[in-house]
């Protein structure tokens, strides 16, 4: 018996060392050691032999099982590793076809400059201000102190739509607006994007753009303030090592007036072609709000002052994003809209 | 206009090259566009303000300069040997429209010779790019250069007999023609300068053929005068006619340096053309103009600025300006020289110790005081939410306000449309951009159409703005609406998994924009619409408030709009989504019960929608399915004539228990059940 035993037990090994599989595996266990294994099939006969026999025997057998168990668990081992191993292997890919593009769209880079702008201001505690594209002649041009006649209009060549209506030449008639409903409460905070239109079409002027507005009213606003405002807002959208200047001008509804000039964003001032040679690009107009105008507004100017300034969005998103024609923002090509 | 640095210099000493001339009068608030280097001499080329009209004239400009560097300004002297004659025995002068013509001065010089110009002064007018003619026309331009004020020289012996300046108003459709041989029709808006009988000049705008120097010119007119600039500038733009002088009368000019200007002439002329200036000046002036006098508050200067600039530096500044001043109890009186007439009030005094003290080197701070809330309102942040969540999906554009009127046609809208009540643009660039627009989808449709022209396929926009409609109020209605279309299929890839972007891709889109926004119980409503698929478009309804149109766009609006393939769109109304939206998103509880999956197909009526059969099954069920899908349409084979396949996956769940096989066969039976009597549907 005794032999026989290790006969198995050799059968057994060999049989583990050749398996491939783990189906083989399985048998192997079921043939040898399983309830009907011929292990248990042998140890059947047991019972024909002496106690000292019988506990001999059963002690050897017992330690040839779990001596091919642990066999048998290893070689499991070893094939679940083989086959794994070789299912990575088949699975392979190459990693540098494209990925799967994505359906996904964009906000125009009109929009994203719009908020870029806007919400530099609203952190500063500006509200939102908003009014109609269709504006009337009051708003438009009356109340910011640029009468009938005035030769400031033909700065602002506008479309009309009646004697007393336009589309709006500029954002600056909410500045009004905003006043008549806020007057005499201060402080006045207000930054105003909106489209706005003049009678122009060529590839630096188009009928229609996108202007963003601000103004502050408040006890003691002075020139000093717009300038520190207006250099927050040109670092923060052009990059902190950009330098800004000041240079005097005209707008009918400030009083001083000014434009803001920054370091070419191109060449950081040494002088290219975008800054034609000088270094420097116009950016904005701004100035302190006309008397007349904070009396339009229903303000008292010997208690309040105020700054005002205004920008062309399109004039900003050209430089920040290296566009050459303004055209190219309203002609709506996939192939730019896709860049955004 | 150019402005030539060698000519400049006779006016006032610099030093500087003519770029640093440039520079600094750029800084100090008068803007030079350009340089041109030119043969011994340099070219400003200015863009002036509107309000500085007077530094089209040399001299001032050389005030600004002498501002800027402290330099002494050298106007010339006048110097006229005048004849034993007496003007008011050659002309008399008249003004009949003081509302227009505030001030006519003349003078005549007799007996002058005809010839070309000196060559100083004809290269003084070249340089700034005006051809010389003869000495006398020569003469009124370089004094028009030199003081800014236009003026104009008749051929006095081509005056009718009367010898009477009259300024008046013309008459309706009176004829008149100027020197540049053009006949004119003119209206009594506009000023006419006559000679007693007929009109020899268009007040400050251009002469008259009939009086013009010519080579046998002996005796000429000098006019130098102030007329209104408005009215100026509403003739000129009449009659399309700008000219050196009107561009100046626009801007206002100097009441009191008319007749400066005018002795200069004929000085000139007596110098340059062996000319006799007959004694006495001509001068009508109704309304004397009073000195006006601005008081500045030094304190309001820093008040302003937030500068720190005494009163001491603040006088020097106002001095260097040329500028006179008493003072009283500290405010200083200033007399506001008639040359300036930009300057009104104190601002724009502080305004002039600005620039003088230099933009840059006032100090910069962030202002103080109250805190403010600042930020979106509600509404705004609403919108850029939707914009967002579109822009996941669909690329953004911007499309002008104004549309082509044609494009109601393209969209076969019928006469009566209200849509086609638009707000017209009365002075627009061109019929393409004439009318406000009153709908989105014509902007879209040409932006799918021109795209596709450029052979870019597959495309997905939208846009948000306002459209126009006339009212009753005194503003027109602005309403604000998103507009989205899509047509081809999403990027091709090499797993060639591509998606249709049809009715179904854009609906996806909605409910999803729907869902995020919070936006519940809305329902897709088959129906016809003008320019869409009359079986492929839906109205998007919440209740009784109705949110927009979805659908595939008609075929023959799709061909007039010269696209060639399917295209489907949609708009909505963003006011309603804002008031729809108020909402708010509470969490579901996620239940810790397992769910159970069970597929369902029924053979149902083809006209059957899918959003009854749903409606059905939730009312059968209301307890215990958490979600329906369809996941299976089929028709042909196998499927009788007139029936369709339903397929639906139906998820059961319990926020208390886990459910029972019984619990969901009856639940089950019972759908089925309700299928059945109620749309005829048969169990497969």
């Amino acid at each position: 018996m005794r032999e026989k035993l290790k006969l198995i037990k050799k059968n057994a090994e060999e049989k583990i060392a050749a398996i491939g599989s783990l189906d083989e595996v399985n048998d192997l266990r079921v043939k040898t050691l399983g309830r009907k294994g011929e292990i248990t099939q042998l140890l059947r006969g047991l019972k024909d032999l002496n106690a000292e026999e019988r506990s001999e025997i059963g002690k050897i057998a017992n330690e040839f099982k779990v001596h091919l168990e642990q066999m048998i668990n290893q070689k499991t081992e070893e094939i679940k590793h083989c086959e794994l191993d070789s299912r990575l292997a088949r699975e392979k890919i190459d990693v540098t076809l494209p990925g799967l593009p994505p359906q996904r769209g964009g906000k125009h880079p009109l929009t994203q400059i719009t908020e870029e702008i806007r919400d530099i201001f609203t952190g500063l505690g500006f509200s939102v201000a908003e009014g109609p594209e269709i504006e009337r002649d009051y708003y438009n041009f009356e109340a910011l102190n640029i009468p009938r006649d005035h030769p400031a209009r033909d700065m602002q060549d506008s479309f009309y739509i009646s004697e007393d209506l336009l589309l709006r030449t500029h954002t600056s008639p909410v500045q009004v607006r905003t006043m008549e409903k806020t007057a005499p409460q201060i402080p006045v905070k207000i930054i105003v994007p909106g489209k706005v239109y003049r009678r122009d079409d060529d590839a630096t002027h188009s009928p229609m753009f996108q202007q963003v507005e601000g103004l502050v009213i408040d006890e003691r606003i002075t020139f000093a303030h717009l300038k520190g405002t207006l250099m927050l807002f040109a670092q923060k959208i052009f990059g902190e090592d950009v330098r800004v200047r000041y240079r005097p001008s005209f707008f009918p509804f400030t009083e001083p007036s000014a434009e803001m000039d920054i370091s070419c964003v191109m060449c950081k001032g040494k002088g290219c072609r975008v800054c034609s040679h000088t270094g420097w690009l116009e950016i904005l107009g701004a100035g302190m709000v006309n008397p007349r105008v904070l009396e339009f507004g229903g303000y008292d100017p010997e208690k309040v002052t105020g700054f005002a300034f205004g920008m062309g969005v399109e004039r900003i998103a050209m430089l920040k994003y290296g566009i050459n024609d303004l055209r190219l923002f309203f002609d709506n090509d996939k192939r730019f809209l896709n860049q955004f | 206009m150019g402005i030539s640095v060698k000519w400049l210099k006779k006016y006032v000493d610099f030093n500087w090259t003519p770029e640093e001339l440039a520079h600094n009068l750029t800084m100090g608030g008068i803007a030079i566009e350009g340089v041109e280097k030119i043969d011994g001499d340099a070219i400003l080329e200015l863009d002036l303000t509107p309000n500085r009209g007077d530094c089209q004239g040399l001299i001032n400009i050389a005030r600004e300069v002498a501002a800027l560097t402290a330099a002494e300004l050298k106007i010339p002297a006048v110097n006229i040997a005048e004849s034993s004659a007496n003007i008011n025995d050659y002309i008399s002068v008249e003004i009949d429209a003081p509302d227009l013509c505030k001030r006519y001065t003349a003078r005549l010089v007799k007996n002058c010779k005809i010839m070309p110009s000196p060559e100083w002064l004809q290269e003084a007018l070249i340089n700034s790019g005006i051809r010389p003619i003869n000495n006398i026309v020569d003469i009124t331009n370089y004094v028009l250069l030199e003081t800014n004020q236009p003026l104009h020289a008749f051929d006095y012996n081509l005056l009718s007999d009367e010898k009477r300046i009259l300024v008046r108003r013309a008459k309706n459709n009176e004829k008149f023609t100027t020197l540049d041989e053009v006949e004119r029709k003119l209206d009594e808006d506009m000023l006419v300068i006559t000679d007693g009988v007929r009109p020899v000049a268009l007040a400050g705008i251009m002469g008259g053929l009939n009086t013009e120097i010519n080579d046998d010119t002996t005796d000429v007119l000098i006019e130098s005068a102030y007329f209104m600039g408005g009215n100026i500038r509403k003739t000129s733009r009449k009659l399309a006619l700008r000219t050196d002088s009107s561009v100046r009368f626009e801007k206002g000019l100097d009441i009191n340096g008319i007749v400066y200007a005018l002795n200069r002439a004929a000085q000139l002329m007596q110098e340059l053309a062996e000319g006799e200036v007959v004694g006495g000046i001509c001068d009508a002036y109704p309304e004397l103009q009073e000195q006006l006098q601005v008081a500045l508050r030094p304190e309001r200067v820093n008040y302003l600025l937030g500068t720190e600039i005494t009163p001491q530096e603040i006088k020097h500044y106002l001095r260097k300006l040329g500028l006179q001043m008493s003072e009283v109890d500290g405010t200083f009186l200033v007399e506001i020289p008639s040359y300036r007439p930009d300057i009104t009030m104190e601002v724009d005094l502080i305004e002039e110790v600005a620039r003088l003290y230099g933009y840059d080197n006032i100090p910069s701070s962030l202002p103080y005081g109250n805190t403010t809330q600042g930020g979106l309102s509600a509404f705004q942040k609403f919108r850029d939410t939707v914009k967002n969540i579109l822009a996941n999906y669909l690329h953004e554009v911007v499309n002008y306000s104004f549309i082509n009127p044609v494009a109601f046609d393209r969209l076969s809208l019928p006469a009566d449309s209200s849509l086609r009540e638009v707000i017209k643009v009365a002075n627009p660039l061109s019929e393409e951009q004439s009318v406000m627009r009153t709908l989105l989808l014509p902007g879209l449709l040409e932006n799918i159409s021109k795209n596709l022209a450029r052979k870019n396929e597959n495309l997905a926009f939208f846009e948000m703005g306002k459209v126009f409609y006339p009212s009753q109020e005194s503003l027109p209605v602005e309403q604000e609406k998103i507009g989205a279309v899509v047509c081809g299929t999403s990027e091709i890839n090499w797993l060639k998994n591509k998606v249709e972007m049809d009715f179904f891709y854009l609906k996806g889109i909605i409910e999803d924009l729907l869902a995020q926004l919070g936006i519940e119980k809305c329902e897709f409503v088959q129906a016809e619409k003008n320019a869409y698929h009359p079986g492929r478009t839906a109205l998007l309804l919440c209740g009784n408030k109705k949110i927009g149109v979805l659908g595939e766009v008609h075929p023959e609006i799709l061909q007039n709009f010269d696209i060639k393939t399917r295209c489907c769109a949609c708009e909505l109304d963003i006011q309603v989504l804002f008031e729809l939206s108020h909402g708010k998103k509470m969490l579901q509880q996620i239940t810790r019960y397992p769910s159970v999956e069970r597929d369902i197909a029924v053979l149902l009526d083809r006209e059957i929608k899918a959003s009854e059969a749903i409606t059905i099954i939730k009312e059968a069920e209301q307890e215990l399915l958490s979600g329906i899908v369809v996941f299976d349409i089929y028709t042909g084979e196998q499927i009788s004539e007139g029936l369709k396949s339903m397929a639906f996956k139906l998820t059961f769940q319990s926020k208390e228990r886990t459910l029972t096989e019984d619990e969901i066969n009856t639940s089950i039976d019972n759908i089925l059940q309700n299928l059945k009597t109620r749309l005829q549907a048969q169990l497969r």
